[in-house]
């Protein structure tokens, strides 16, 4: 890793990539005083440093493989051949200048991509060994195993907290059972049941934006996934509120295998076990972080991890 | 302000009145679309409320023109007889006319049949209303050689309000965010469970306003209504036969030579307008506590 410090080996890029002074520390220790709480309140009120996730249960997720991957929009190819492993338990970021086809891949994972007009995708992608475009696999299946959480956060506006977290389980006729329980469990998963728990039926558009994607992310760890897809999950946050999204991540990946899409560097650097960089819809090198932001083998990568392009 | 730097600044006083004089005709314009209006509800409330009376909402006409003495009733038979229709129609339009816009928004998007779907629908909005009564006069009455009833003025309202309800829930599913339907999909939702369970209550309130919009339209039709569901005195709730209506009611009315029997007509007419004005002030509050409309 290259020495911290503003001039450090990654250069600000983009407006929204500047959250940190030393951008390639890779998960600082977070100082209790972060919180999303406004500074009325003490900050002891938060007991740990990092209260999230308290009641997660280690579980092994699956892999996902991509093998030729091909995605359209009507004739025009978006992503172009893609070769990619996921690997089990561990985070995923994809990096890329804008238009490189980033969403475009990760949403042919649980076939949202098919949901646009016009678009299709070819290939294959394995679930561990199940190819998911299999004509037998049913698409609501696929879309179980391996949930989304999206750019910006979308509550259900008719639905309260609980039911929000409680929606995936009822829409996918789930609900019976322990509600209550399931639904507090992926409360605490998301490090938002603290914060909630005495307004779980006030409505879910009420919270703030981080604790909106937080509850997203409850949302769809409530149906108990093997992977979580997370396209840009932070770019309408603030930092704060992106920090502790974060924190969320490194947690989750005990339980789940998370792919991350983000035009941040900083936070591929911070989150990702593993990056793999897209330039014009093609995989252009992919490999452990620390490799790809410090000693990357192709000279494009190297290019826009520093800065000269994108 | 001598100095020559800010004169570029200075209003002009030519510009000034052009101002005025554009403001003037615009506020002009404002009066001269309101006095009509103003006129409408000063005749009304004049001449309507006179004939007001507890009994005139209570008893059915007598039909009686011509015997100063006795009375010609009120418009029991009226008021029901709108509302029944109205009812029927509202109950074969709105599930109808929504699950079109459903079907439009969720599933046939821009296809050509979708297109040629919402060409119709556009046509059919601008169809005079008397063209429906006209349809359901050839096809229930003429074409089974039967005679006028309830129901049929029922059908002939439910296909004039049919376009209207499925424009406007059509707009209303379309605002709801497409990020919405992504998400429930990406849970592993069918598509149905997302429609029922996510976008149609979302959209619940902007399509209830413009399903009320489509009643109080139904609701003031003389036109479809003559030939099809007929006029009678009797209260009735037996939609077969012929029934009575508000619309119906003041046409016969109005043309009478006796001034009584025409201040009914006026005081049906108040009734109808504040019966619609209740409907649109429900729409309005209803659309007030909508998230998307």
């Amino acid at each position: 890793m290259s020495s911290d410090g503003p001039s450090g080996g990654v250069t600000d890029v983009e407006p929204d990539d500047i959250l940190e002074p030393s951008p390639t520390h890779a998960r600082p220790p977070l100082p209790s005083s972060r919180s999303e709480r406004p500074p009325a309140e003490p900050a002891s009120a938060e007991p740990g440093p990092t209260p999230v996730a308290e009641e997660l249960q280690a579980k092994a997720g699956m892999s996902v493989s991509l093998q030729k991957l091909r995605a359209f929009y009507g004739p025009a190819e978006q992503v172009k051949g893609i070769d990619l492993e996921f690997n089990a338990n561990e985070v995923t970021a994809i990096i890329g200048p804008s238009g490189c086809g980033k969403s475009t891949m990760v949403r042919c994972i649980n076939r949202m991509h098919e949901e646009i007009p016009g678009a299709s995708a070819e290939g294959r992608v394995l679930l561990d060994d199940l190819d998911v475009y299999d004509p037998s696999v049913d698409v609501v299946a696929v879309r179980r195993a391996i949930g989304m959480v999206f750019q910006k956060p979308n509550p259900f506006p008719t639905m309260s907290v609980f039911d929000n977290v409680a929606a995936g389980l009822r829409l996918t006729a789930r609900g019976r059972g322990d509600l209550r329980g399931k639904v507090e469990a992926a409360l605490r998963g998301a490090g938002l049941w603290d914060e909630v728990k005495d307004r779980l039926h006030d409505a879910g558009a009420g919270l703030s934006g981080g604790q909106q994607q937080r509850l997203c992310i409850a949302r769809s760890l409530a149906v108990d996934p093997e992977v979580i897809l997370m396209d840009e999950p932070c770019s309408a946050l603030d930092p704060i509120a992106t920090l502790r999204i974060e924190e969320l991540i490194d947690q989750l990946k005990r339980r789940v295998t998370i792919v991350i899409v983000t035009h941040n560097m900083q936070q591929a650097a911070r989150v990702a076990d593993r990056t793999a960089f897209m330039l014009g819809g093609e995989l252009v090198e992919v490999g452990r972080t620390q490799d790809i932001f410090t000693n990357p083998s192709d000279p494009r990568t190297e290019e826009y991890v520093t800065g000269k392009f994108g | 302000m001598s100095d020559d730097r800010f004169a570029q600044f200075t209003l002009s006083p030519g510009r000034r009145r052009r101002d005025r004089i554009a403001r003037s005709a615009i506020l002009a314009g404002t009066v001269i679309a309101l006095i009509p209006l103003l006129l409408i509800v000063y005749y009304l409330l004049q001449k309507g409320l006179g004939s007001w009376s507890p009994s005139f909402f209570t008893t059915d006409p007598t039909g009686n023109t011509f015997f100063k003495h006795s009375s010609i009733g009120g418009i029991q038979s009226a008021i029901l007889g709108t509302i029944e229709i109205v009812a029927l129609a509202s109950a074969i339009s709105i599930p109808a006319g929504i699950g079109v816009a459903v079907w439009l928004v969720e599933y046939g998007r821009n296809s050509w049949f979708a297109n040629a779907v919402r060409f119709f629908v556009d046509v059919l909005t601008g169809v005079p209303s008397i063209i429906f009564g006209l349809f359901i006069y050839i096809v229930l009455i003429v074409g089974t050689g039967s005679t006028y009833a309830g129901y049929k003025g029922s059908f002939a309202l439910s296909l004039l309000m049919l376009p209207v309800v499925i424009r406007s829930a059509e707009v209303i599913l379309l605002l709801v965010p497409g990020a919405l339907r992504e998400s429930a999909l990406a849970l592993g939702a069918p598509r149905w469970r997302v429609i029922f369970s996510i976008v149609l209550p979302t959209a619940l309130p902007g399509m209830v306003t413009g399903v009320l919009l489509a009643i109080a339209r139904a609701a003031g039709e003389t036109a479809p209504l003559l030939f099809t569901a007929g006029a009678t005195f009797k209260t009735s709730t037996n939609l077969g036969g012929f029934m009575n209506s508000l619309p119906v009611q003041i046409y016969n009315d109005v043309t009478s030579p006796t001034t009584s029997v025409v201040n009914r007509a006026w005081g049906a007419a108040l009734t109808l307008v504040t019966m619609i004005l209740v409907l649109n002030l429900i729409a309005r509050l209803v659309a007030k506590r909508s998230r998307l409309a």
